[in-house]
């Protein structure tokens, strides 16, 4: 898409919706678009798209908010990491309000625990050099986009030799996620909105499966409004004439192949291991653990911890939401225990989390029309 | 989380590089797209340029990200 002016973008945004009500109106039955990327779940509420589209077309979210799938158990052991005495706990704002079996980050560090929010992983290298009598433990936390960003501090790190530095790494893989999703059936999906920058990555080949072996299409799309009209657009007519391919919507970034280099540098430091999720419990290969080249760099060999067995936060069905099974609102708890103020489960407490979004921008309560980059003028 | 802003590049300090980001500049390293170079644009991501795209994709990215910012200012 073009660089173009108001009144041309707001004139295209127009025809796209005219699009996707005739190709919807065409299908005449009820149509599921999951939209796997936490980022598209905000950025579809947040510019007013949710509302434009037709009646017979539902968007769910699925398990794309890295802070909301990572389980309780990896939450107790990062906090009972940062509770040791000599370790600074270093990780992403997101992390920090997710409340573990018994409490949160945010909590550990009211008890005492040295814990620091950064933006960028190198920050937390800058703090290991300030602090050669502490142990650095950075908690890693996200899909293929952060990974590399993860990948390469560590890299840097051993070239380095910092010796007091060290990741707990926490890291998930996508297409594993939606590969459980798909052979459960719990869900019935009629096209994936893929996460863009998870492509940009790790290119669009790696979700091929979903058309070749389940016959379900996928558009890798953007995050801006036209962005996600057009991926919308794209796949309903994937979908209206029955053809199922992963196609990109987000080609000003994305490409079949990805980033060649950042690939290069998750297979030098990383290599794919059994991992667990909220919402779906083990899966093989799903997840990032330090490359034996790298071990001395893991956490979860340098510190020892132990934790007494996790529990779940009673009443909370952020897993079904995870899976996309639950609406937000099908939650007990939703708005009327769990709130962002006090959140109960971390699809609550993460800005990116499904219930956060629901919370924040869910129609009943937002009667307001949203925002300007679609309002189409007359 | 997988939020990534666009920036352009104005200076290569070796695997660094200054890029600015709608009046605000920021080191951030190019170890995950070595090539590029300055006057290109990339977007960003926890510090690390993951892909560059061209200037007429770039303008449009900011554009978009600073109505987004206005309507922040809105939600308060």
């Amino acid at each position: 898409m073009r660089w173009m002016d108001e009144f041309a973008r707001e004139e295209l945004a127009k025809g796209l919706i005219d699009r996707i009500h005739r190709l919807a109106q065409r299908l005449g039955r009820p149509i599921t678009i999951m939209e796997v990327c936490g980022t598209h779940t905000v950025a579809l509420f947040r510019h007013g798209v949710r509302a434009a589209l037709p009646k017979n077309l539902r968007m769910i979210s699925g398990p794309g908010c890295p802070v909301c799938v990572t389980p309780n158990e990896e939450i107790d052991t990062a906090i009972e990491m940062a509770l040791k005495p000599d370790v600074i706990l270093v990780t992403f704002g997101d992390m920090v309000r997710v409340p573990g079996s018994r409490k949160s980050l945010a909590d550990a560090r009211i008890e005492g625990a040295d814990i620091r929010v950064v933006y960028s992983p190198l920050e937390a290298l800058d703090i290991a050099r300030a602090n050669p009598e502490r142990q650095i433990v950075f908690l890693g936390v996200g899909f293929e986009t952060t990974a590399p960003t993860i990948g390469a501090t560590i890299n840097q790190a051993a070239s380095e030799e910092l010796a007091n530095f060290s990741v707990f790494s926490a890291h998930k893989l996508v297409p594993p996620a939606m590969r459980a999703l798909v052979l459960s059936g719990e869900v019935g999906v009629d096209g994936f909105m893929l996460p863009g920058h998870v492509c940009t990555v790790i290119g669009a080949r790696p979700f091929e499966f979903l058309a070749d072996e389940f016959g379900i299409p996928g558009m890798v799309t953007g995050f801006q409004p036209l962005d996600l009209l057009q991926g919308i657009a794209m796949l309903l007519d994937q979908i209206a004439n029955d053809r199922h391919r992963i196609e990109i919507e987000y080609t000003r970034i994305v490409s079949r192949e990805g980033n060649r280099q950042a690939q290069a540098i998750l297979e030098k430091v990383f290599t794919p291991g059994d991992a667990s999720w909220r919402g779906f419990g083990l899966l093989p290969s799903s997840g990032l653990h330090l490359s034996p080249t790298y071990s001395q760099f893991d956490a979860k060999r340098r510190i020892e911890v132990k934790i007494p067995p996790p529990v779940e936060h009673r009443g909370c069905r952020c897993d079904a939401v995870i899976r996309g099974a639950l609406e937000p609102e099908e939650c007990r708890l939703f708005r009327k225990v769990c709130t962002p103020e006090y959140p109960i489960g971390p699809c609550m407490v993460s800005s990116e989390g499904t219930c956060a979004a629901h919370f924040k921008y869910g129609e009943a309560q937002h009667p307001h029309p949203i925002e300007p980059p679609l309002e189409v003028k007359p | 989380m997988c939020l990534a802003i666009p920036g352009k590049v104005i200076e290569i300090r070796g695997s660094r590089a200054l890029l600015e980001f709608g009046g605000t500049r920021r080191e951030v390293s190019i170890e995950l797209m070595p090539d590029i170079g300055v006057g290109e644009y990339g977007i960003v991501h926890a510090g690390f340029v993951l892909e560059r795209l061209n200037e007429e994709d770039a303008g449009e990215m900011l554009a978009a990200l600073e109505k987004m910012e206005a309507l922040d200012a809105l939600d308060g």
